[in-house]
């Protein structure tokens, strides 16, 4: 059992006392997280429950009502650079007239010089993302033509290819079938080797086998690490076909209610 | 095909025909590039109402000069003034009123076009020029003019040489282009500032009220025949040359509208490679 230190050198995101609403409507409440470098979290809870306000508030798209968020020891908006956002890949326009190392072209964007062209490192570096996640000879492809799932890993090199350290990816599975999503999970597993990656995810039973820890959003998040929920209970919760590699659950200090 | 070639004979003959067709081949580069912008980031409605409002810019432009004497004052510039305010009024609603944007656009539309036709009629003598406005007259193309139109394709030409990359991943997914640090906002504007101007150019070939399918619907066809944003603004912008030439053409031996031709055309086109791909 570990109890994770704000401040830390090693504290990759954390979340102070952070409170989030809008419209006089309370979403988050006396949130306190910090994820340390070389973790893989997954955050859970329930539709509506603030999943992605969680994510959207580490990058800085969203501000807390109270409390602050810090990454890397900034705020979200200085570290953004050091950040890849994997958005889901079902809101984009599926007629838009762009190559798959287009798409990935952009995650070079702050990087280089901004007038004019692509610079030939940029698109070494877009190759290079592509590579990594197993898309390279769909560079030219239609960004529309291609599945689900190579969407999602295009969408993956386009973060990659802006060389963060830390990957936030909202529902990454989300529409994917599970032989798809077991691959997947295994390129986040690679991914890990050398980032941090917070991932909200839809479904615990999926991801348990592959993440670290796992974050539960219900009206109050706070970092818990506990003994008390083992696996088996898990097991007994989820379904049985999933490994658990580690039980560091942070649940709210009401107990499980994701 | 007959009509085409007859065309040759006039055009040898007529300073204001080839006025014209230089004019149809200049706007065509504009019309490719921001067209192709406006149906990727779907902002055809805020063309439409920017074009609409362009009216009240002519008409003002009108009455100053005839009422009270301004005559300093071109109609090019009233449009390109009226056409750049509109443009950002739509932008700031958007951006600050984001629910209310489709409420501010309609207003827009329509509140140009009324302040236009007021201004008009308070203008003696010159309602017929309200019909040239509206539908356009490729053949009062002065030389001038083209000079002003060519000046706007080295514009946009330069502008989109130089920010395709923000211009093209604010299009595609703006949350995430701001997470790399670009100023979306500023792109949003700079976007909104082109349509504005190309619209002032193709209201002078099709008129305020057709505008809008010059504008998008060369490139919504491109859109179907390309995989890349780059291919997609040349095959737009060929489209809208052959399209505006071929309205020219067509509509001069018959002395018919060369703006309802042109844009019969683009619309037959556009419903039949529609109807094409559904096969």
């Amino acid at each position: 059992m570990r109890r994770w230190r704000h401040g830390s050198v090693n504290t990759v995101l954390a979340f102070h006392d952070l409170d989030f609403g809008y419209d006089g409507r309370s979403v988050l409440r006396g949130v306190n997280l910090a994820i340390p470098a070389g973790d893989f979290v997954s955050v859970v809870g329930p539709n509506g429950s603030g999943k992605t306000t969680l994510l959207k508030l580490a990058l800085g798209l969203l501000k807390p009502t109270a409390g602050e968020v810090t990454v890397f020891g900034e705020k979200p908006e200085r570290a953004r650079h050091r950040i890849g956002y994997v958005p889901q890949h079902a809101q984009l326009d599926p007629l838009f007239p762009v190559s798959a190392l287009d798409v990935v072209l952009m995650g070079r964007l702050g990087l280089g010089p901004s007038l004019g062209p692509w610079r030939r490192r940029d698109q070494d570096a877009a190759r290079a993302a592509l590579a990594e996640v197993g898309l390279s000879e769909h560079a030219d492809r239609h960004f529309a033509a291609l599945s689900g799932g190579q969407k999602q890993r295009a969408l993956i090199a386009r973060s990659l290819a802006g060389e963060p350290e830390l990957l936030l990816l909202d529902e990454p599975t989300a529409g994917l079938d599970a032989l798809i999503e077991e691959g997947f999970f295994r390129l986040l597993e690679t991914l890990n080797r050398r980032l941090t990656i917070v991932m909200v995810s839809h479904d615990l039973g999926f991801v348990a086998g592959f993440v670290k820890s796992v974050i539960c959003v219900g009206h109050k998040v706070v970092v818990h690490p506990t003994s008390a929920i083992t696996g088996q209970v898990i097991a007994d919760l989820y379904g049985a076909d999933m490994r658990l590699i580690r039980h560091d659950h942070r649940c709210s200090e009401e107990g499980h209610q994701c | 095909m007959l009509t085409a070639v007859a065309f040759l004979g006039p055009l040898a003959a007529h300073a204001f025909l080839r006025y014209a067709l230089l004019g149809g081949l200049l706007v065509a580069i504009p019309c490719g590039l921001v067209g192709s912008y406006v149906v990727i980031r779907r902002i055809s409605y805020i063309a439409g109402a920017i074009s609409h409002s362009v009216l009240a810019g002519l008409g003002l432009v009108q009455y100053l000069r005839v009422v009270h004497g301004v005559t300093w004052l071109s109609p090019l510039g009233g449009a390109a003034a009226a056409a750049l305010v509109s443009a950002m009024v739509i932008g700031w609603v958007s951006l600050h009123l984001r629910q209310r944007e489709d409420t501010v656009i309609g207003a827009v539309w329509a509140v140009g076009m009324a302040a236009g036709v007021v201004l008009i009629s308070l203008t003696p003598g010159y309602a017929a020029d309200l019909m040239s406005y509206l539908f356009g007259n490729i053949l009062m193309l002065t030389p001038r003019d083209l000079i002003l139109i060519a000046a706007l394709d080295v514009a946009v030409l330069l502008v989109v040489a130089l920010f395709h990359k923000q211009l093209l991943a604010v299009c595609f997914d703006d949350e995430f282009a701001s997470l790399r640090g670009v100023r979306t906002t500023r792109y949003h504007f700079l976007l909104l500032g082109l349509t504005a101007l190309t619209v002032v150019v193709l209201v002078s070939v099709v008129g305020i009220i057709m505008v809008i399918a010059l504008l998008t619907l060369p490139a919504a066809m491109a859109n179907h025949l390309t995989r890349r944003l780059s291919h997609m603004m040349a095959v737009a912008a060929l489209l809208c040359a052959v399209l505006t030439v071929a309205g020219l053409a067509l509509s001069y031996g018959p002395d018919l509208p060369a703006g309802a031709v042109t844009i019969l055309l683009t619309g037959a086109l556009y419903f039949a490679t529609a109807l094409i791909r559904r096969r």
